[in-house]
């Protein structure tokens, strides 16, 4: 749910990371804590496991310019991966204004891709968001790895849609900002068809 | 489906807000109080907020408030009224007002909980009662001469996000 504050001319938006455990969400969020100018963000708040699992969420505030005087807020969130977290995925999702699904190129995490989708298509309608409608955008990460599935063959099996989609390598910060700038222009394009 | 509707808030409906949450903060002896939506963004505050990292303390709280709804029907609950955390120095009361928004109440060494949870339960009234008339008024359309006309943000161009970020 986006907030928009007309007295203090803020428009405030949650954005939420997904996709399958160890898919590269939370290595994300650190990229862009690490690029983003220290003006504009807060602090990266990790409930991980000792083990750095990401146990309830990440969370990054970001103060971003100004579109038309209104003072751009983007709250960015992580999900746990693991499926045993399903409880708090679906609490995440509350509220979300956009959504990038991160997949994991490697080979073998192909099931897991379809799965993490499926649970997000089956928690958006369960918090009374259209799938079909929310923003949503979809990184290919982990570019890198010599088992990483061709790039059309991951459309085939994940983007039916014809979402905006990129390739990455988020621990070098390839296309991270990308993703992030284009789910940030489709929820303030969506913002601007309400307004 | 219904779909997830935006909260938008004026001059004038946050103004009534900021009052309540002012005579809420002093009659309850708290330190602070802080208005959030359940999806974790902060909507006003009352109360010593200059020394509180509020973004990270509304996100946390409106977490903490989900997973305590998710525990209560686990156990067969409708919900839990509040949750609350006892520290040594200091103390938060969280508790859903009409399950659209979270009240966090900071206490100090000088506050009462009894005192804060009969204010918090007044106040909660009078704060659901703005809200209802917020989802009742027609959407404003941007008419010219209406005072609540939203002002059209315009077409979205990659320059526009490019700015958003800065040089990065
Ligand atoms: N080789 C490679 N490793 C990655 C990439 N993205 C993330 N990783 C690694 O994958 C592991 C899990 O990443 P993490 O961000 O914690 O996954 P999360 O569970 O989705 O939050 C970490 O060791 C990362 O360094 C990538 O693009 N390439
Ligand atoms: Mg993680």
């Amino acid at each position: 749910m986006s907030f928009i504050n007309y007295a203090a001319r803020e428009i405030n938006c949650k954005l939420v990371y997904y996709g399958p455990g160890l898919c590269g969400k939370t290595t994300n969020l650190q990229h862009i804590y690490k690029k983003v100018d220290p003006g504009m963000k807060g602090k990266l708040i990790s409930l991980a496991t000792e083990s750095e699992r990401t146990l309830f969420f990440d969370f990054l505030p970001l103060e971003l310019g100004a579109i038309r005087g209104f003072k751009t807020r983007f709250h960015l969130y992580t999900v746990p991966g693991q499926i045993f977290y399903e409880a708090s995925r679906r609490l995440i999702l509350k509220g979300a204004d956009g959504v990038v699904f991160v997949a994991d190129s490697q080979l073998e995490r192909m099931e897991a891709n379809i799965q993490s989708l499926a649970d997000m298509q089956q928690h958006l309608v369960d918090q009374g968001i259209d799938p079909d409608k929310i923003s949503l955008v979809i990184q290919y990460n982990k570019r890198d790895l010599k088992n990483a599935v061709p790039i059309d063959e991951l459309q085939k099996a994940l983007n039916s849609r014809n979402l905006p989609w990129f390739e990455a390598v988020a621990p070098q910060g390839i296309g991270v900002f990308e993703t992030l700038k284009a789910i940030a222009k489709l929820v303030m394009q969506e913002l601007q068809k309400k307004t | 489906m219904r779909p997830i509707t935006n909260l938008v808030i004026y001059e004038e409906d946050l103004s009534r807000i900021n009052t309540c949450l002012s005579s809420l903060q002093r009659k309850a002896r708290s330190a602070a109080v802080l208005l959030i939506d359940t999806s974790g963004q902060l909507i006003a505050s009352a109360g010593e907020t200059d020394a509180l990292d509020t973004t990270p303390l509304a996100s946390l709280a409106a977490g903490s408030v989900a997973a305590a709804g998710a525990l209560a029907q686990l156990l067969g609950e409708k919900e839990f009224s509040f949750v609350f955390y006892d520290g040594e120095r200091k103390r938060l009361h969280l508790s859903l007002i009409g399950g659209r928004a979270i009240l966090l109440v900071l206490l100090d060494q000088n506050s009462a909980v009894a005192l804060v949870r009969l204010q918090v339960k007044k106040f909660s009234r009078e704060i659901e009662e703005v809200f209802t008339e917020l989802s009742k008024r027609p959407d404003p359309v941007a008419e010219e001469g209406n005072p609540l006309a939203k002002p059209n943000i315009g077409e979205i161009t990659d320059d526009d996000v490019e700015n958003l970020f800065g040089k990065g």
